[in-house]
């Protein structure tokens, strides 16, 4: 489909009509506790691995970077402030999702994609199940709550790898490192923080299911719709995150 | 008469610039079996899913036992399709779940007691004769075998009418007639009305001059012979998107139309 204004309108506008309807459906009956507890297993627990090792990494690098340009202003002290920072407002929510948006948009596409097309969508609605209640929003309600969890993970380790390089590398005393870094934080950086996730774990679910129930043209049509949940849920996270940051954070 | 348990009243659909069916209507009785046959793209599949109310159409009513569907929301959707059961083409078997989930979904989301779905379960696989393959993924069947847990998942909600979509489509005729006769005894010991889609004609004539007696528990399968209309079956012919034949197979097989000569030549 190329991409005009009037496709990108058509997009907004489907996004929007089925969050909407899981939302309303989610407070009707039937509620498919166990189905939303099942994604939750495999949505949280499943990605705990990837985004522990998000952090990790983030975590370190962002202190092997910002120890070298804050030693030039001989404030090296302050390392664990700027990774604290850097890490709670920004960092853990958006790698967090954005790894999300790779492991879980894309299944969540791939899995409804193929549904459709080997008509198990349809076969659902001729039992008498609505697709939305049982496929979409627990899949909503599982992503939006696991990923600000998620996010924490991915928090608590980056400082954890963050404390390593700086005592183990740069020679940083890890007490200093700490408690610069508590700090440095505020409650709104922490709550400015979990609302994040939830905004984009939100988006990473909503555009995965729409992704997927819109496949069409057998499993090449899965294929695109997996690509296309990746590529839509991650503009969206960063385009979300400027919003935010902006909202929560207001320039001085 | 007897009321209609489906009926359709000029219905017309259209994908994009495709117009699919232009001005459809039928009945179908209570305890009747309609075969639609036609060639691809005759529109016989689309028929099925507006019955369903899968999808709707741009113009027409349709009335599954006196309720118009076509205006109805997804939510009391959903109430009339417990109705119907609808065995899809290629079965459309949840692949996530075992056999027995399959057949026992419908009453999962009914909340029946776990007992009842047991005995359920497997009294419809019995139907079936697959009771062995409880424990197996759809993935592990055989063409065949999905198409009969489809039955049995169908059957599972207690229908007042069964759709089969193409049921024998792609496989041996052996296996075929294992299906056909599934359904020929729904029809004739179990009195389940069905819309049956096919271009298969063989599939076709053996559901209307095959039926079932039941001698002591054994089901017996009988030709009709010079008795004529025995099984409760009428054929609807469809091209181009309209009904160019209502009626049972002995007038369809002396119709003197081109197309439908050619088509059970």
């Amino acid at each position: 489909m190329p991409f005009t204004p009037k496709a990108a309108v058509k997009e907004v506008q489907d996004l929007t009509h089925l969050a909407t309807r899981a939302f309303l459906g989610s407070f009707r009956r039937p509620f498919y506790f166990r189905d939303i507890l099942e994604q939750m297993d495999k949505i949280g627990v499943g990605s705990v691995a990837v985004v522990m090792l998000t952090g990790f990494f983030t975590g370190s690098v962002l202190t092997l970077q910002s120890a070298s340009s804050l030693a030039a202003f001989g404030a090296k002290g302050l390392t664990g402030r700027l990774v604290a920072i850097s890490m709670v407002r920004e960092l853990g929510p958006v790698l967090a999702s954005l790894m999300l948006a790779g492991r879980v948009g894309s299944g969540i596409a791939s899995e409804l994609g193929s549904m459709i097309v080997t008509e198990q969508i349809n076969a659902m609605r001729a039992l008498g199940t609505d697709p939305i209640k049982k496929l979409v929003v627990p899949r909503i309600i599982a992503t939006t709550t696991m990923l600000p969890l998620l996010t924490i993970v991915a928090n608590t380790i980056g400082l954890m790898g963050g404390l390593f390089v700086a005592v183990y590398v740069l020679g940083i005393n890890g007490t200093v490192y700490l408690s610069s870094a508590w700090d440095g934080l505020t409650y709104t950086d922490v709550l400015g923080g979990l609302l994040k996730p939830l905004v984009f774990g939100a988006s990473v679910a909503i555009v995965g299911c729409h992704c997927g129930l819109r496949t069409h043209g057998g499993t090449q049509g899965v294929g695109q719709s997996t690509t296309q949940s990746v590529v839509a849920a991650s503009i969206l996270i960063l385009f979300f995150n400027l919003i935010l940051t902006k909202l929560i954070w207001p320039p001085v | 008469m007897i009321e209609p348990i489906l009926e359709m009243r000029d219905v017309v659909k259209s994908y994009g610039e495709n117009s699919v069916l232009k001005g459809v209507s039928f009945q179908v009785r209570r305890g009747e079996t309609k075969i639609i046959i036609g060639g691809s793209g005759s529109g016989k599949s689309t028929l099925l899913k507006l019955a369903m109310g899968l999808e709707k159409p741009d113009e027409g009513q349709i009335l599954i036992e006196s309720e118009d569907i076509t205006k109805m929301r997804e939510r009391d959707l959903a109430r009339v399709r417990m109705k119907i059961g609808m065995v899809f083409q290629e079965s459309a078997l949840f692949d996530s779940m075992t056999v027995r989930d399959n057949v026992a979904y419908q009453l999962h989301e009914k909340g029946t007691h776990a007992e009842e779905v047991e005995s359920r379960v497997r009294q419809n696989l019995g139907f079936v004769g697959l009771e062995d393959a409880i424990e197996k993924f759809p993935a592990e069947l055989s063409g065949g075998m999905k198409r009969r847990v489809a039955i049995a998942r169908a059957l599972a909600g207690e229908p007042n009418i069964m759709f089969y979509d193409e049921p024998t489509a792609g496989l041996d005729p052996i296996t075929s007639r294992k299906i056909n006769q599934l359904i020929i005894t729904l029809r004739d010991l179990k009195s389940v009305t069905g819309v049956f889609v096919t271009h298969r004609m063989r599939d076709a004539f053996t559901l209307a001059s095959q039926y079932a007696v039941s001698d002591n528990g054994n089901v017996e399968f009988r030709n009709e012979g010079q008795v004529l209309c025995i099984a409760n079956t009428r054929f609807l012919m469809l091209r181009d998107g309209k009904i160019i034949f209502e009626g049972p197979d002995e007038i369809l097989r002396r119709s003197n139309d081109e197309y439908i000569k050619r088509f059970l030549a």
